[in-house]
């Protein structure tokens, strides 16, 4: 039996996709790590209970910690540093969910008028849900 | 393409794919979890904080049950940790010969991890 032959990546949608889902979701693993660590340094340990620190480690939004003893959530949980930390967060993790369900949808359907119906509508639904998400994050 | 493979549900059921097919499903499942949370999630704070809804409240006690917790946590361990044993396959190719034994690596990492969150979640629900 002869392995199948492997055409070499070009720079299309899909090997794109294929690489952003990658490096997103290590990514997103590493910001994890940092706001989980940030928070222990700045005094998670006494200050909030488990699902408080899980809800900041996965979204380091200040209303995630509203819920807890920090005495005052300004001083270092709510500021610039963090707002960027969330819109990386979101970015990456809107464009690899979507790109995930995009992927599902092709699945489950042939080409032709609904699988573009779909993409279209999982796309619409990207944009929609980072803008909304970049407006909460900055208004939060 | 997709459609004309001509596999029922059934047969579907009965290939018996091992670790690698479970992972690949649970992949998708919590994925899928994960995309509609977040998205539901989002919209209920916009609507909460810019409009006053009391959409967002309601779904927040959704979300802060323990069932709920317990569910959207194995999802995002889970979809963490296969992830990352997809890439590692995905960088060194020769590995591939042992990915069944790399989700049963996979599940030595999850279940020691998960388990110690729904101990603690528990035992905090338990004591009120």
């Amino acid at each position: 039996m002869r392995s199948r032959e492997i055409p070499r990546p070009s720079w299309n949608l899909e090997y794109l996709m294929w690489l952003f889902t990658r490096l997103s979701g290590i990514s997103i693993a590493v910001l994890a790590v940092l706001a989980f660590t940030a928070a222990l340094i700045m005094g998670a340990r006494n200050q909030m209970d488990f699902e408080t620190l899980l809800r900041w480690t996965f979204f380091p939004n200040p209303s995630h910690v509203l819920d807890s003893e920090i005495p005052d959530v300004t001083a270092g949980w709510a500021n610039g540093f963090w707002q960027i930390t969330q819109i990386l967060i979101a970015f990456f993790g809107a464009t690899h969910g979507f790109n995930g369900l995009r992927v599902v949808v092709e699945d489950y359907t042939n080409p032709g008028f609904w699988q573009m119906t779909l993409r279209l509508v999982v796309f619409l639904l990207w944009i929609f849900t980072s803008l909304i998400a970049v407006y909460v994050i900055l208004g939060s | 393409m997709a459609l004309d493979r001509k596999v029922g549900l059934l047969e579907g059921l009965r290939y018996k794919g091992g670790g690698p097919m479970l992972a690949w499903i649970l992949h998708r499942i919590s994925g899928l979890a994960m995309i509609i949370f977040v998205s539901l999630h989002v919209v209920a704070a916009f609507l909460t904080q810019q409009m006053g809804s009391d959409l967002g409240i309601t779904l927040n006690i959704i979300y802060q049950s323990l069932y709920f917790q317990l569910f959207i946590f194995f999802c995002v361990i889970f979809h963490t940790v296969n992830g990352l044993r997809i890439i590692v396959l995905d960088i060194w190719p020769k590995l591939i010969r042992y990915q069944k034994e790399s989700t049963w690596l996979e599940w030595f990492i999850i279940i020691p991890v998960y388990g110690l969150a729904v101990l603690i979640m528990i035992r905090r629900f338990l004591a009120g």
